[in-house]
């Protein structure tokens, strides 16, 4: 799957000595064909969900009720749209599947970065203090996770979800400032700020775990205690001693996260608990075309590629940089 | 090890208190009741309150809950005018067990034996074609492999019931039909976790000298791999169960939804939005038993597949 360890004479050249390891691994990744692809394609998703207006050739609320269930590929029936095809076919409300596909993107990617940035930022940070405080403090802290932790994920994000929706149900003159600005960023970004919330809730638990066990690993080693020696602060030795050591597992591991937290996004939008109509997540669209699974399955299909072909793309890519960081995982 | 089972029960104490605690907070922190609808006058809904004692300050009321809880009664459902919350929840909750069990069933007979064909021949055409089905199959979610089996099984070939639930009164093959695409749709994913965890343990346990002793001693292949290798490779699997139970659970909530199945998720969504509040507090309880007796289970197992564990701590 991934590519070919160095060959002997590399290791042997003394041009090695320079490279780094981000060089080893960014050079192993491009080898492999299939890594470029996934790459490419979301890249291509990034782009999209960025500037979606110049690829969706409709709005994502523009409903023509004559093109309601329109197959794909076939042309527009309503007069003002005379000679336009919808490559994928309309939905039950005659909106454009193809432009709501690309709006759709926004969502899952501004999730997966937003599941990913968190998790970076306070799981990381958490790890790292907790795996480097005395085992008092680093006690608390897990224990902390721990309980967080036996609360079913799920169960949490759609409690979260319910609570901060019901919030924003209320009117305006009964919130205080926060909870009016809290609800005007959601409804400008139309139910998505509290999916964000509640994904980043629970997103950094995971996080947290990992960076603490691989801190407690790395804190016994010679390179601490001779930083520690030499006179080092706590926080020079956390941020330039032992985070560029775990930094690597973070990343592969929070790459084969992001699926989750964009699977999550559209679980939510599925059961109406996620984005608001008529804002296109992918979640929603495929909840829509099950609701006519049996007279126009193309509505489902589009959605559930989309979502699948992204799961599939960061999976795979994870699962790549972990081959190519350290070629004795591979069959880990 | 019974010092390992007490550890994990103590345990439960504080989560209990935070899981409770947190879920009771949150839902009386909701605005609206159980008994808000437009047609409802003001005098009924306060009478209706005073009735099920929402008119006390919260701390109250989850002391009241917690001693009702102690007597093993989870108090009644609001939005069913006071039936007990048991006797939704309990027919509910054999259903997602059964679901649960199938699906994992699914998961464990698919998996294992993917993730030992593929380590036993690594490098070869079945060991790439599993590894790649596994990655697919972790990437499809359930929310869109459940409907593709529908459309495809039960709508196009008419093989299954498209959605619904048969108990097994309605007979055996009603029952299994009825079971077998929720099943699969909720295992899917799992088994494909399996398979690459069960690889990845099978061939770090092969490269292990006792495999090399084994061979060396002139032991046909069959028992190398059943007796010395896997029993050691079982021991990372064994120990995702835990996690895997989780799955499980959570996942049962969306092939609930898909199948139209009448099991224990639905009330959980429902519930939170019609604020029934004894039945959420009951449906969070349950699962928070069933995540840590899940992982207790797993604890026993483990000192049962690996006699070394659990005789130090």
């Amino acid at each position: 799957m991934a590519t070919s360890t160095a060959p002997a004479s590399v290791l042997a050249s003394p041009a090695r000595r320079s490279r780094t390891l981000l060089y080893d691994v960014v050079m192993r990744l491009v080898k492999d064909p299939l890594v470029v692809i996934c790459v490419l394609y979301l890249a291509a998703l990034i782009v999209v969900a960025i500037f979606p207006s110049t690829f969706a050739p409709l709005s994502y609320e523009e409903t023509n009720f004559p093109d309601k269930l329109a197959p794909p590929m076939s042309y527009a029936t309503t007069p003002k749209l005379e000679g336009f095809r919808y490559i994928m076919g309309a939905d039950r409300l005659g909106r454009d599947i193809f432009s709501r596909l690309i709006y759709g993107t926004r969502v899952s990617i501004a999730v997966a970065f937003l599941g990913a940035g968190i998790s970076f930022a306070i799981g990381l940070t958490y790890g790292l203090v907790a795996g480097y405080s005395p085992a008092k403090v680093d006690n608390m802290m897990m224990r902390i996770v721990d309980i967080i932790y036996a609360y079913p994920t799920l169960i949490l994000i759609i409690l979260l979800q319910v609570f901060l929706t019901s919030l924003a149900q209320q009117p305006a003159e009964s919130l205080g400032a926060l909870q009016t600005l809290l609800v005007t960023l959601d409804t400008r970004s139309g139910g998505l700020f509290f999916v964000f919330v509640a994904i980043g809730a629970v997103s950094w638990l995971n996080m947290a775990r990992l960076t603490r066990g691989q801190t407690l690993h790395y804190r016994e080693q010679e390179f601490v205690q001779a930083a520690e020696l030499v006179g080092a602060n706590n926080r020079r030795i956390m941020w330039r001693h032992l985070l560029p050591n775990i930094i690597g597992t973070c990343i592969v591991a929070e790459t084969l996260a992001i699926p989750a937290y964009i699977y999550t996004e559209a679980f939510l939008s599925f059961i109406g608990l996620g984005v608001q109509p008529p804002m296109p997540s992918w979640g929603s669209m495929i909840a829509d075309g099950y609701g006519a699974l049996r007279s126009a399955p193309h509505i489902i299909f589009f959605p559930a590629l989309a979502l699948s072909l992204t799961m599939l793309a960061f999976n795979f890519l994870g699962d790549a940089i972990r081959d190519a960081m350290d070629p004795k995982l591979r069959d880990r | 090890m019974i010092r390992v089972i007490i550890r994990r029960l103590l345990w439960f104490i504080p989560v209990f208190f935070v899981v409770t605690g947190l879920t009771f907070a949150t839902m009386h922190a909701l605005p609206g009741g159980p008994f808000d609808s437009d047609k409802t006058p003001p005098a009924l809904i306060q009478q209706m309150e005073e009735v099920f004692g929402l008119n006390r300050p919260v701390q109250e009321q989850y002391f009241i809950w917690l001693s009702s809880v102690a007597q093993l009664k989870f108090g009644p459902s609001l939005a069913a005018r006071g039936k007990p919350v048991e006797s939704f929840l309990l027919p509910g909750l054999a259903v997602s067990v059964q679901l649960g069990l199938f699906a994992m069933l699914f998961a464990l007979s698919v998996g294992m034996p993917a993730g030992i064909v593929a380590a036993m021949h690594r490098g070869s055409w079945r060991d790439r074609s599993a590894t790649l089905i596994a990655i697919i199959g972790v990437s499809v979610p359930a929310i869109v492999l459940g409907p593709v089996l529908q459309w495809l099984f039960a709508l196009r070939l008419g093989w299954f019931p498209v959605a619904q639930w048969a108990s097994l009164s309605d007979g055996l093959i009603p029952y299994l039909s009825h079971i077998v695409l929720p099943a699969i749709t909720l295992g899917a994913g799992l088994s494909a976790i399996i398979a690459r965890l069960t690889r990845a343990s099978m061939l770090q346990v092969l490269g292990e000298d006792y495999i090399r002793t084994a061979q060396a001693k002139g032991l046909s292949q069959r028992v190398v791999t059943v007796r010395h290798a896997l029993r050691n490779a079982l021991i990372p699997v064994v120990t995702y169960l835990g996690p895997l139970a989780a799955a499980v659970l959570t996942g049962s909530l969306v092939v609930e939804q898909i199948f139209a199945i009448p099991g224990m998720g639905r009330y959980f969504v429902t519930s939170i939005s019609s604020r029934d509040y004894p039945m959420v507090m009951a449906v969070v309880v349950i699962y928070a038993l069933i995540i840590v007796g899940v992982n207790l289970l797993v604890d026993i197992l483990y000192t049962v597949i690996d006699p070394r564990i659990g005789h130090g701590n």
